[in-house]
């Protein structure tokens, strides 16, 4: 299974999420990671799906996409020309004896340390989501208390735009 | 000027040339009928028995003329009746606008009386759907939608209108409608690469299917057919694309469908697909499915190609423009062997095709083909006999078959042949078993109320035929809740709402009922016995290929 990262323009109004969502839960598409915004203009919203299939499956989704009149762009980005990362908080418990283990791995990682009370630690990490992976998984020697990570977001490296690509 | 949302709702349906509706009023709606009645001279609004019945009339006129039908009902219950008629249009790209009325916005989300989320309901079944906020966005949403419906692939499109914005009121600016963006041929360069696929293939076959009529593109088909000297088999949507009797015309292809034209697809080494998405009923099984030939796809819609089939070369676009496109750039050429073997092929299947004598029901509908002018539309309900016309019927002009393909919906065709009636102006006739007339038999009493002359040939075998063929088959006889064995007497049924309706045993019985039938101002119920133990012949099992195509059959009794 191929992981696929699509970013589609919509249109900001009422109910557009779930009018994307409603047709990938239909067609049982494999949605590992989903992220809305508000973009650049008010009237448009952005959303990164993450997904995992096969080409044939990812031309589907696209296509069908593409039928949603809410729907403005899409663009596919490829590992080597596009930027993505996505955000990670993670809440530690904060003990003497891992807390210097803790701290040097968030270090290592470049993970600042966003509140540190007696008990916890909570942590920041913005990177990719691989990197991101990892630091979890190195976390998991210590005590994880709670983990919210956003899905990923991405950006086509240079000067082009997804607004360049608007059919509508 | 001036004008209340629901006088900008009926005003906005004139100015897209919509001139008959059907639907069924209620509380929520109140305001949008009290509009019709202003605009009455204007606009003709259709009242059914039931809201399915409504939007499958509408469906029926769209199907039959090729323009938006337009269906109307109140919130809540009225609503979700509309669902099985909207959900069949959207399977089989029918353009419809469905208007529904709904609690004040100022009531939405407190569960009031007859408030229902029907935009979330339909959601998976529309192409879009609109709840309109403000009595200012409604006439902009009304003209989007009509765009919507008919543009590209067609599809039905849900207007939800709160009650307090359809009472409130701002300026109404008339408008021309909206232009849809007329799709454009398929890419230059997948022409030509379709073109050389088509030049070096010895044993073309064409395939089209309901997207070949919305396109209109019957004659350019036909020269390309002629052209590369292809035999021509359609599917169930595409059934009145080309006329019947046409001599390259092989017929309906699938699990029920011709030997001929089944197997000439089977025997291929191209399939130009034209307007259609190869459904499971189309293809039987993927794997096995015409393993010698290339796929070429023409569609409209991109997401179609390589759906369920790999196509070699799949085309996005009109299938009118592209197919003209193609043209020039194709060979004119004979193709002998391949041609004897269609032949061969056809001569087979005149082995395999039933002539018994009596009431069988090829008969019937041998019989209902004497009768039928060249514009009647004939309407069918889904089952045994649905596929038994859709096998036998004479076709002679496009639109002129209306049958629920994607969804399958029992109860389709009554509602059908009243949308057809108006949208053909024509008498109209509907081909059902006493199962599926039996879901929405209520509609004898619009059919009556507004004397629609409708044929109404009902093949009654006491059985739900087509479910109980599969039990024969495939569940070793056991008649699970199939055999229905009913005391209605559908010629007293008949009366009772009003109609002409009449019992008939023999094909000479049933040739002068139908004669009396096709004289008879409103509808006649034509209720014509055959035995329960008839096939629907040939028939892939499902899963199954052409190697396991059944074309005879004995049932001990």
């Amino acid at each position: 299974m191929n992981r696929y990262t699509v970013a589609v323009l919509v249109k900001n109004q009422f109910g557009v999420l779930n009018r994307v969502t409603s047709m990938f839960r239909r067609r049982q598409f494999n949605i590992n990671a989903l992220t809305v915004s508000e973009t650049e203009s008010s009237d448009l919203s952005r959303i990164t799906v993450v997904f995992g299939g096969e080409e044939i499956e990812k031309k589907q989704l696209i296509n069908q996409l593409y039928k949603l009149p809410d729907v403005c762009s899409i663009k596919e980005f490829e590992e080597d020309s596009s930027v993505s990362c996505e955000l990670l908080l993670i809440k530690m418990k904060n003990d003497t004896a891992t807390r210097d283990d803790i701290l040097t791995a968030a270090k290592a990682f470049g993970a600042p340390i966003v509140e540190y009370s007696k008990d916890s630690i909570i942590l920041r990490l913005t990177d990719t989501t691989r990197r991101i992976d990892d630091f979890i998984n190195l976390m998991r020697d210590y005590t994880i208390l709670e983990i919210c990570r956003t899905g990923s977001v991405s950006l086509e490296k240079g000067s082009t735009t997804i607004r360049q690509a608007i059919y509508l | 000027m001036i004008l209340s949302g629901a006088d900008i709702l009926v005003k906005t349906l004139i100015e897209q040339g919509c001139d008959t509706v059907f639907g069924y009023p209620g509380g929520q709606i109140l305001n949008v009928y009290e509009s019709l009645y202003t605009y009455q001279n204007e606009i003709r609004h259709i009242l059914t028995a039931h809201e399915q019945g409504a939007s499958h009339a509408a469906d029926g006129y769209a199907r039959s003329t090729g323009k938006v039908g337009v269906v109307i009902s109140t919130s809540g219950p009225g609503a979700t009746n509309l669902v099985t008629g909207i959900a069949t249009a959207f399977l089989d790209s029918i353009p419809m606008v469905a208007i529904c009325g709904n609690v004040p916005t100022t009531q939405i989300g407190t569960d009031s009386f007859q408030e229902l989320d029907i935009t979330g309901v339909t959601l998976p079944i529309t192409k879009h759907n609109y709840f309109v906020r403000t009595v200012e966005e409604l006439a902009d949403t009304v003209r989007e939608a009509f765009v919507l419906a008919r543009s590209g692939r067609p599809g039905p499109v849900l207007i939800d209108i709160p009650k307090d914005v359809q009472i409130a009121k701002c300026e109404y600016t008339p408008k021309a409608p909206f232009e849809a963006e007329e799709a454009q041929a398929a890419k230059d360069v997948r022409i030509e690469e379709a073109a050389s696929y088509i030049n070096s293939a010895k044993a073309p076959y064409i395939y089209f299917g309901g997207g070949l009529i919305n396109a209109e593109a019957q004659e350019e088909m036909l020269a390309l057919a002629d052209k590369i000297d292809a035999p021509i088999g359609c599917s169930l949507m595409g059934i009145s694309g080309i006329p019947t009797d046409h001599p390259r015309f092989l017929g309906m292809q699938g699990m029920h469908g011709h030997y001929a034209s089944s197997m000439a697809m089977h025997n291929a080494d191209l399939i130009i697909s034209l307007g259609v998405r190869f459904n499971d009923r189309v293809t039987g099984n993927r794997a096995k499915f015409a393993t010698g030939a290339k796929i070429i796809h023409i569609d409209v819609d991109g997401s179609e190609l390589c759906k369920t089939v790999n196509a070699v070369c799949g085309l996005r676009g009109d299938v009118k423009k592209t197919l003209q496109k193609l043209l020039p750039l194709v060979n004119e050429s004979r193709k002998e062997d391949w041609s004897a073997k269609i032949a061969q092929l056809r001569e087979e299947e005149t082995t395999v095709t039933d002539n018994r004598e009596g009431m069988t029901p090829r008969r019937a509908i041998l019989t209902l083909n004497k009768h039928l002018g060249k514009n009647t539309a004939v309407c069918t309900d889904v089952g045994q006999h649905q596929m038994w016309a859709a096998q036998t019927v004479k076709m002679q002009t496009p639109r002129r078959f209306l049958s629920s393909g994607g969804l399958g919906t029992m109860g389709f065709g009554f509602g059908a042949a009243i949308g057809a009636a108006f949208g053909t102006k024509e008498r109209s006739v509907l081909v059902t078993g006493d199962g599926s007339f039996g879901m929405n038999v209520n509609e004898l009493a619009t059919a009556v109320s507004y004397k629609i002359p409708i044929v109404i040939l009902l093949l009654n075998n006491g059985v739900l035929g087509m479910v109980r063929q599969w039990q024969t088959l495939f569940f070793n006889k056991h008649y699970s809740n199939t055999i229905l064995d009913r005391k209605t007497d559908f010629c007293a049924l008949a009366h009772a709402f009003g109609a002409e309706g009449e019992t008939v045993k023999t094909p000479e019985e049933l040739d002068a009922a139908l004669a009396r039938a096709f004289r008879c101002e409103g509808p006649y119920v034509v209720d014509c016995r055959i035995d329960k133990d008839e096939f629907v012949l040939p028939m892939l099992p499902p899963g199954g290929s052409m190697d396991d195509i059944i074309v005879k059959l004995e049932v001990e009794k």
